[in-house]
C-alpha cells in the first residue's frame, strides 16, 4: 500500500509526545533524516523528532521557512483549525478530552441519559417488530 | 502619686549604630535634667526608702519531704488545632464516603467540627444518612457543590455526638439473673427534629438542581474500565 501522507514543507502534524502534546504544528523545514523544524501560531519555532509527530491530512501552502506572519496567514488560508475540528480524528480527540474531564455528577447524568436513550430505542424496535409480525 | 503610664518611655539618646548613642554621659546628664532634680532636693539625688513589707507569718518547715527527687515535666502549653481541611472540601461539597455503614453514599458536607471531624448529612430523607461525623481521610471530595446558605449548623459540635452515659446498676444478685434491660437506643425526639430542620433547607436547594436528588440517592461504585487515578471527581 503506498503512503498517502508525506513529510513536506507545509504538512500539518499533531504532536503526540512531550510538552506540546496535542498541538497542531506545521512542518516548516527538514533538518535531517530524523528531525524537522516545526512552527505554530502559539509556539516558538523549534526542532522536533519525527517520532513525536503524527502526520495529518491537512497541508498548508508555504515556502521553506516562512516568516511567522506569513505562516499564520497561510494557516488561515488553508483553514487548518476548522478542517481539523471537523475531521473525525479531531472530533475524536475532543470527545476523549471531554470524557476524561467529566465530574462524578456528570458521569451520573450521562448514565441516566444513556438508559433513557436505550429505553426509547427499545420501544421503537418493539413497535417495528410488532408491525413486521402483523 | 503614681507616674502616668500612658506613654512608653522613649530614650532621649538616639542610636547612631546599635549600641552607640549620639550623646555622651555628661550631655545625657544635662538632657535628662538630673541637675534640676538634684537642685530641687538640696544637692543630693532623692532616694526613697523601700516601703516596709507587711510582716509575713513565720514559715514552718514542711512536715513531709518526698523520698526521691521527682523531676517535674516541662509545661506544655500547646493548643490542638482542628486538622487542616483539604482544599477540595468546602461547606456544601458533595462527598463520597469510603468506609463504614454508608460506604459509597454521596453525602453533603456541612462544616468542620472543632475535633477536626467533618459534619455531614445525607440528607436523611434522600439517602438515609443522618447527621453524622466522618473523618476527612475516609472521604472523596467531589467538585459538585450544594448551596448551603439556608442551613444553620451552629448548634452542632462534638458534645452533641457524645454517647449518653448510662446509669450504672448497683451490684445485686438478683440483677445477674434478670435479662439485660432493653438495649434499644431510641433516638431522642430532639435529634430527629434537628435532622428535619437541617434537611428542610438543604432539600430545597437540592431540588433546584436537576437530577441532583437522584445523584445523592445513588451509591458510588467503581465499574469496569474506571481507573481511580485517572478519574476526575
Amino acid at each position: 500500500m503506498p503512503f498517502k501522507r508525506y513529510v513536506e514543507i507545509g504538512r500539518v502534524a499533531l504532536v503526540n509526545y512531550g510538552k506540546d502534546h496535542g498541538k497542531l504544528v506545521v512542518i516548516v523545514d527538514v533538518v535531517d533524516q530524523n528531525r524537522a523544524l516545526v512552527d505554530a501560531r502559539a509556539m516558538v519555532r523549534s526542532q522536533m523528532n519525527f517520532k513525536r509527530l503524527s502526520l495529518t491530512d491537512i497541508k498548508t501552502d508555504i515556502k521553506r521557512v516562512p516568516k511567522k506572519r506569513t505562516l499564520i496567514e497561510a494557516m488561515e488560508k488553508a483553514d487548518v483549525k476548522n478542517k481539523w475540528e471537523n475531521s473525525s480524528w479531531g472530533r475524536k480527540l475532543f470527545v476523549q478530552k471531554r470524557r476524561a474531564s467529566l465530574n462524578d455528577f456528570d458521569r451520573f447524568k450521562i448514565m441516566l441519559a444513556k438508559i433513557k436513550r436505550a429505553g426509547l430505542v427499545r420501544q421503537e424496535l418493539a413497535k417495528l417488530k410488532k408491525e413486521n409480525a402483523a | 502619686m503614681a507616674p502616668k503610664r500612658g506613654t512608653p518611655r522613649i530614650s532621649r539618646n538616639p542610636d547612631l549604630i546599635r549600641g552607640i548613642g549620639k550623646y555622651s554621659r555628661s550631655k545625657m546628664y544635662h538632657k535628662r535634667g538630673l541637675w534640676a532634680i538634684k537642685a530641687k532636693n538640696g544637692g543630693v539625688f532623692p532616694r526613697h526608702d523601700p516601703k516596709p513589707k507587711p510582716a509575713s507569718p513565720a514559715e514552718k518547715p514542711p512536715k513531709f519531704y518526698p523520698a526521691d527527687d521527682v523531676k517535674k515535666p516541662l509545661p506544655n502549653k500547646r493548643k490542638p488545632k482542628p486538622t487542616k481541611l483539604r482544599a477540595s472540601i468546602t461547606p456544601g461539597t458533595v462527598l463520597i464516603l469510603l468506609v463504614g455503614r454508608f460506604k459509597g453514599k454521596r453525602v453533603v458536607f456541612l462544616k468542620q467540627l472543632p475535633s477536626g471531624l467533618l459534619l455531614i448529612t445525607g440528607p436523611f430523607k434522600v439517602n438515609g444518612v443522618p447527621l453524622r461525623r466522618v473523618n476527612q481521610s475516609y472521604v472523596i471530595g467531589t467538585s459538585t457543590k450544594v448551596d448551603i446558605s439556608g442551613v444553620n449548623v451552629d448548634k452542632f459540635d462534638d458534645k452533641y455526638f457524645a454517647k449518653v452515659a448510662e446509669k450504672k446498676n448497683k451490684k445485686g444478685e438478683g440483677e445477674f439473673f434478670e435479662t439485660e434491660k432493653e438495649k434499644k437506643n431510641v433516638l431522642p425526639a430532639e435529634k430527629k427534629d434537628d435532622q428535619k430542620a437541617v434537611d428542610a433547607a438543604l432539600i430545597k436547594s437540592i431540588e433546584c438542581v436537576p437530577e441532583l436528588k437522584a445523584y445523592l440517592a445513588a451509591r458510588f461504585s467503581l465499574k469496569a474500565g474506571m481507573k481511580p487515578h485517572e478519574l476526575v471527581f
